[in-house]
């Protein structure tokens, strides 16, 4: 096992050791700081994946290789031969951006968790939670197994659940108890009907194929038409639950309202990745033949859902609920990227992941503080911000512009490339949905600016004027990482882009 | 061929189970009439299950054993399933006593009666995966259910007890005819009663299948067997039978009993009955079952009534690998659906008896189930008996952490589309997210707040957290290591 296997697997066994820690753990304020420093050791050990690459940074090329997807370092051991399911863990440069991005997200949302913790549970819990919810998103983007894909699918839907009905909500009173109970139930049903679909769409693979390993089935060559039809047609429809992909979205903004603050940091940040990289990975991987038959459904739906998300967006009245119905929007963009089947669009649809993981984290850090100061979320109580807390409002500001794509922060990349590979793509129908596309990416900058102007402008509000103008220590060390991030990606695509084009062509190769 | 010779040669290490559990029987009656004291009883019993389970683990690691032949056909076959049954039931006896005993500690419970009668149905849940014929089989199925009719009226005093007593009672009677009447039309129709006699019979001569005695015959076989693992449309004694009976023996009649109907099913569908006639009804009745019993659940307010019809919903998803024996391929695709049923049923009955055992722990000693409200905040009373319920019914919902049950619902699924039966593993699927609203909201439940109403102190009883411990324990180890269920499963 050389030292890339072996951090592979600490990646996925330091969150999970971390957790059990965590609960065995007396004391509670020690029981959270052990689990940051678990959460901060994987993200080490996450960013060092990538130091023991054979390939430099253009990678390899699609034409004299082999298989479709090349990991940099793979761990593959026997598990449950009776069910095709292998402990087969790979990462490659789809995967690592997300890993890192989820990586670090968790151990912010740690971090953040040592300094406040949201009423309703202990601490420690929510940190052990947290750590779980990790170990099922980082395996999820590391399994190389479809069966294992699956399991560690299913892995996150149980602890996130708990983190919404037991710390999300505000207030204790039976109504607000009751809407976040709803909330997480209807989270926990939508997604276990996405991924029950995704045990049948990966079961139908396995028995016509004889094998679960994404990298022998990657390309499809051994599937027929029929087969494939049905497996993109399952899988499609399970991670389009988890995306969302309007209209299997409305478990959403339910679950994002409701959930703490960092819940709905992991929420958005990196659990709604788990669809679009399935998709990608998984879904167009396994199911070329059927991703291209139902690429122009996928492509329409994709921007119902930008243009739904965005109009929606500008009748919302609670900050939280408005950035949770912005996701469906961006998320539009990520999947029309991926809809085209081109190199543009899926490397569009990447950096999309990326941006929007970084950045909606941003905002609802942002919200989360802004609803913990003033007790409330209706945008007709917050105005004035820039007077009482220029920082917090300054922040806010900056996170809204990432957020609409505008050029040199890192929403940019994503929407505005999705949109040319719909045009590049081709055809009245394509062109008419980059046309459409673009209508919507100009929604999204009306509602977001629409959102500064209520809540950074005019008079200050009674909650808003008792604000205190500093921010907490903990809270500049949780969003500064993110916000320097926004920049950096928005700069230098490349720090995502770089890793993702061999895999990417080495993907499209196969497809082709 | 020379004339068969009048005196059978009986292997009597294939008996060996079924003695040490009939054994145990006597020994446990003349322990209580002698000693008459219950603790004294109570061991003799569990130290008998744990014989019977040894020594059928003994037996059944060796080759396959057969007795009680006439020619090449033998009513009594120890194979692998057999074993894995004969060690199995014992296992679920020895935990259903360590729930017993706050029970019987309450005193208002014969013990030597409760034991007796306990040991008596182990006797035939021991004999029953070795039946190689439907006599036999029917035989052994009767003496697994009779003490029960005794054992669920045991709470004296309790109205619904003794409802429950003549619900089942007359409900069990009705399908043992049933059976019974089907067994004879079979032999009228084909001259055998040993189930691989019948195999090959009905197999030789297909135009027997147009015969419509033969049809009927099945068809009675299968739906007395379907009584007794309660699927619907004859499902209705369960929820009942459950709620009347004492906890215990409600955790029996779900597990062992349970288990017994459906090895007796897959018996006489293995080796006996004709699959293309067998497999679009048992599809029908899996999916019945299994919505039935998960739709109804969603609406139930009390523990026992919400756990029984779940466990009907359960045996939908034991039966559905069944359901796809008519579109299967070849003998290998068959007995691959036959192993998928009997393993869900393991992960099953492990399941079922940690969530038992977390109601009897978590509710006071001797009393019924309750109501759901009853288990409000029980979790932050007792954190980890709690927990130990909270997971069993995540694995019984078939979700991470209870990997088990996890790995139960992906071998139903995987053997479905093995089988081509794609339609009916979607079926499965979506009856899993129905599964999973009634089994969150209990879960939830054992966290929720307790409120203003004071809970009265339990003091869980160790046996029972013991069984509690015991069970999960094995739930998470067959959960990281599925494997060692399907080998056994399928051997």
């Amino acid at each position: 096992m050389s030292f890339g296997d072996f951090l592979l697997v600490a990646v996925l066994a330091l969150p999970a050791l971390g957790a059990l820690l965590v609960a065995a753990t007396p004391g509670d304020r020690l029981a959270r700081m052990v689990g940051t420093v678990a959460a901060a050791l994987t993200l080490v050990a996450a960013v060092a994946l990538v130091a023991g690459r054979d390939a430099g940074w253009s990678g390899y090329l699609a034409d004299d290789v082999a298989g479709a997807v090349l990991p940099w370092h793979s761990v593959d051991l026997p598990w449950v031969p009776g069910l095709d399911l292998r402990f087969h863990l790979g990462v490659d440069g789809i995967s690592w951006p997300l890993v890192v991005l989820t990586a670090l997200l968790t151990l912010l949302c740690c971090g953040y968790s040592l300094w406040r913790v949201p009423g309703g549970g202990s601490g420690r819990a929510l940190v052990a939670l947290l750590l779980v919810v990790e170990v099922g998103i980082l395996g999820t983007f590391l399994a190389l197994d479809l069966v294992l894909f699956f399991l560690f699918f299913e892995v996150v839907l149980l602890p996130m659940y708990a983190i919404i009905v037991g710390w999300g909500g505000d207030g204790t009173d039976p109504a607000a108890v009751d809407a976040r109970r709803r909330a997480g139930r209807k989270f926990a049903l939508y997604t276990l009907f996405g991924s029950v679909l995704l045990l049948v769409g990966v079961y139908v693979v396995v028995a016509a194929a004889g094998t679960a390993d994404v990298v022998a089935l990657t390309g499809g060559t051994d599937l027929s038409r029929n087969t494939q039809l049905a497996a993109f047609t399952l899988l499609a429809l399970a991670f389009a639950v988890k995306s969302p992909l309007w209209p299997l979205h409305s478990w959403l903004p339910d679950a994002h309202t409701q959930a703490p603050t960092v819940g709905s940091v992991l929420l958005a940040g990196v659990l709604l990745k788990m669809g679009t990289y399935g998709l990608i990975r998984v879904a167009v991987g396994v199911a070329p033949e059927g991703a291209r038959w139902a690429a122009p459904v996928l492509g329409v739906l994709a921007v119902a859902a930008i243009l739904v998300g965005s109009l929606v967006c500008l009748a919302q009245t609670e900050l939280k609920r408005l950035i949770a119905y912005s996701s469906v929007g961006h998320m539009g963009f990520v999947l029309l990227g991926v809809a085209t089947l081109t190199a543009t669009g899926i490397q569009a649809a990447l950096i999309g992941n990326v941006a929007h993981g970084i950045i909606t984290g941003l905002l609802f850090f942002l919200a989360g503080a802004i609803k913990d100061r003033a007790h409330s979320g209706a945008l007709s109580e917050l105005s004035g911000l820039r007077e009482t807390a220029p920082r917090l409002s300054g922040l806010l500001a900056f996170a809204a512009v990432a957020s609409l794509g505008l050029p040199g922060l890192a929403g940019f990349w994503g929407e505005a490339f999705a949109v040319v590979a719909a045009v590049e793509a081709g055809g009245a129908l394509w062109t008419t949905l980059a046309v459409l596309a673009a209508v919507g990416g100009a929604l999204t900058a009306a509602y977001l600016l629409r959102l500064l102007r209520q809540v950074t402008h005019g008079p200050p509000s009674p909650p808003v004027a008792t604000f205190n103008p500093g921010l907490a220590g903990a809270e500049l060390a949780a969003w500064t990482p993110l916000v320097l991030l926004a920049l950096a990606v928005g700069l230098a695509p490349t720090l995502v882009l770089g890793v993702a084009e061999a895999p990417v062509e080495a993907l499209l190769g196969v497809l082709r | 061929m020379s004339e068969p010779s009048l005196v059978q040669s009986v292997d009597n290490v294939a008996l060996l189970p079924a003695y040490l559990a009939a054994g145990t029987a006597v020994l446990v009656l003349l322990v209580d009439l002698l000693l008459a004291r219950p603790a004294a009883t109570v061991a003799m019993a569990g130290t008998g299950a744990v014989a019977t389970a040894l020594g059928a683990a003994a037996v059944g690691s060796g080759p396959e054993r057969r007795t009680f032949c006439v020619g090449v056909d033998c009513s009594y076959v120890f194979g692998g399933r057999a074993a894995l049954v004969a060690a199995l039931v014992p296992l679920l006896v020895l935990g259903v006593l360590a729930l017993s005993g706050p029970l019987l500690r309450a005193g208002r419970t014969p013990v030597g009666e409760f034991c007796f009668l306990l040991a008596c149905s182990m006797t035939g849940g021991v004999v029953l995966g070795a039946a190689g014929d439907l006599i036999t089989l029917i035989v052994a199925l009767e003496v697994l259910t009779l003490p029960l009719y005794v054992l669920v009226g045991l709470r004296r005093g309790s109205l619904a007890s003794a409802e429950a007593a003549v619900t089942f009672f007359v409900v069990s009677v009705v399908a043992t005819t049933l059976t019974l009447l089907g067994a004879a039309l079979l032999y009228a129709a084909t001259g055998g009663l040993h189930l691989e006699r019948l195999g090959s019979i009905l197999t030789e001569r297909p135009d027997l299948l147009d015969l419509p005695l033969t049809t009927v015959a099945v068809t009675l076989v299968v739906a007395g067997l379907a009584f007794k693992v309660a699927a619907v449309p004859f499902h209705a004694w369960a929820p009942a039978t459950y709620d009347g009976a004492p906890l215990p023996v409600a955790a029996y009649l779900s597990t062992a009993s349970k288990l017994g109907g459906v090895v007796a099913l897959l018996a006489v569908l293995q080796h006996a009955l004709p699959h293309q006639v067998t497999g679009p009804v048992l599809a029908l009745v899996a999916v019945l079952t299994m919505t039935v019993g998960n739709l109804v659940a969603l609406r139930q307010r009390r523990t026992v009534r919400l756990l029984a019809w779940s466990s009907v919903a359960q045996a939908g998803y034991i039966l559905a690998p069944l359901g796809a024996l008519a579109l299967a391929a070849d003998a290998d695709a068959r007995t691959g659906l036959y192993a998928a049923a009997l393993a869900y049923a393991v992960f099953f009955v492990l399941l079922e008896l940690a969530a038992f055992a977390g109601v009897v722990a978590l509710r006071p000693a001797g009393a019924d189930g309750g109501s759901l409200d009853d288990l409000r905040g029980a979790a932050r009373r007792h954190p980890w008996i709690g927990a130990g319920l909270a997971f069993a019914l995540v694995g019984l919902a078939g979700l991470p952490p209870g990997l088990a049950g996890l790995f139960a619902k992906v071998t139903v699924v995987r053997s479905l589309l093995g089988g081509d039966a794609g339609w009916l593993a979607l079926v499965v699927a979506v009856n899993a997210v129905i599964g999973l609203a009634y089994y969150l909201r209990v879960a939830a439940l054992l966290y929720a707040p307790s409120g203003e109403v004071a809970a009265p102190a339990i003091r869980p009883a160790r046996a029972v957290a013991a069984a509690l411990a015991v069970a999960t324990v094995v739930a998470v180890v067959v959960g990281f290591a599925p494997q060692v269920v399907l080998d056994l499963a399928g051997r």
